[in-house]
């Protein structure tokens, strides 16, 4: 059986997950955006030949995951370019960080972190199937997530006075 | 670290980064999606990638669905007929490449705004018929025959068709017409003045015909 349901469907479904990877994978702007497009693009034209029953956020995330490959090759370079790291935040106590510097911070870290956390957490993606996205073995994906899950706690944790250091939980 | 302990577990995109303030929110991510969506439209159009474009509108009679292959308006939906199964439908019966993409429809929105405005009555817009075959189809193509503001009765469109004992098979092609108000089934009456039966309700049939001959009087 073959894919009867209607494409839209994925895109309202899974639309926003998707961005969320190309987003943390590429940066927020038009990059994530291009990507997003060539994303649901090829996914809508291989459409009516995937198989029933697929799990369809995994697949538009390794979909993704390819696209976003593709971006990062034709810019030439591998790290996003960030102009400059995310400032300690001195009186953000209660306010929420703009959507800007949580992306700049997770744009900051290794690339291997980033991936992994993209695919992983936002995408959903289980760690052995990230690997096969980014390379290496599952371990190292999960480890990578993990590391870069703890600099982000910590950029975040310790500047409102409540911070912790890791372990201390 | 705790939250990461098996790699195949599976954590909701929610909960996952749990205790960072400030994880991108939820209102400016729909804010550029939808206009990602619009894009995506534009984008499978320009590729020959959309097998149904569909939008919907809003009308006197309530929320209606319009749908267009290639060819033309393929379907017009009635709200009660509940807008998620006539997509599914769509896509098992055309193609399962469907988008919301109201550009295709804008022809289609605009007569029909035009038509409930009292302004149109009769409708230029290329159709697909896809939907309907045989009989059915050919009662169908009958229909924009009974002019704008007037009314026939089933028996009256059987003996049309030189079949003039099929009478439920009319009222049936009239019932399963996949493009309502473009194609005036709600025109079809009953011999003894009764309404008959209508996809959207009786009431709309009620409204439109009302509509029309207010028009037509005036």
């Amino acid at each position: 059986m073959t894919m009867m349901q209607p494409f839209d469907l994925a895109v309202r479904t899974h639309g926003a997950t998707v961005l969320r990877v190309c987003r943390a994978v590429l940066g927020p702007g038009p990059d994530a955006e291009d990507a997003w497009q060539e994303t649901f693009l090829s996914a809508l034209r291989s459409w009516p030949d995937l198989e029933d029953g697929t799990n369809l956020e995994a697949w538009l995330v390794r979909v993704a995951g390819r696209r976003c490959v593709d971006v990062l090759r034709a810019r030439g370079r591998q790290p996003v370019p960030v102009e400059q790291l995310p400032e300690p935040v001195v009186a953000a106590t209660a306010e929420r960080l703009g959507d800007a510097e949580v992306w700049a911070a997770v744009a900051a870290l290794p690339e291997r972190q980033r991936l992994a956390i993209a695919y992983h957490y936002l995408g959903g993606l289980p760690h052995v199937q990230t690997a096969r996205l980014i390379g290496g073995t599952p371990e190292a994906v999960r480890r990578s997530a993990a590391d870069g899950l703890r600099t982000l706690r910590r950029t975040y944790g310790a500047e409102d006075g409540h911070g912790r250091t890791d372990g201390s939980t | 670290m705790n939250t990461i302990t098996d790699p195949g577990d599976l954590p909701t995109p929610a909960e996952a980064p749990g205790g960072l303030p400030g994880w991108p929110d939820e209102g400016t991510e729909r804010v550029s999606l939808a206009a990602l969506r619009r894009r995506l439209a534009r984008g499978a159009e320009a590729e020959g990638l959309l097998g149904v474009a569909y939008r919907e509108v809003d009308s006197p009679v309530g929320r209606l669905l319009l749908a267009a292959t290639e060819r033309g308006l393929v379907r017009v939906a009635f709200e009660r007929e509940g807008f998620e199964a006539v997509l599914a439908a769509l896509a098992q019966r055309i193609t399962p490449r469907v988008l919301e993409a109201p550009d295709r429809l804008d022809a289609a929105a605009r007569e029909l705004e035009e038509y409930f405005a009292g302004r149109r009555r009769a409708f230029t817009l290329p159709l697909d018929l896809a939907l309907s075959t045989g009989f059915r189809r050919s009662v169908q193509q009958r229909l924009p025959e009974i002019g704008y503001g007037r009314t026939m009765s089933y028996r009256r469109l059987a003996e049309l068709l030189d079949r003039p004992t099929a009478v439920r098979a009319v009222g049936t092609a009239c019932a399963t017409n996949p493009l309502p108000l473009v194609v005036p089934c709600h025109r079809v009456v009953r011999s003894d003045g009764g309404l008959g039966g209508y996809l959207g309700g009786v009431e709309a049939k009620g409204l439109l015909l009302e509509l029309e001959q207010h028009r037509e009087a005036a």
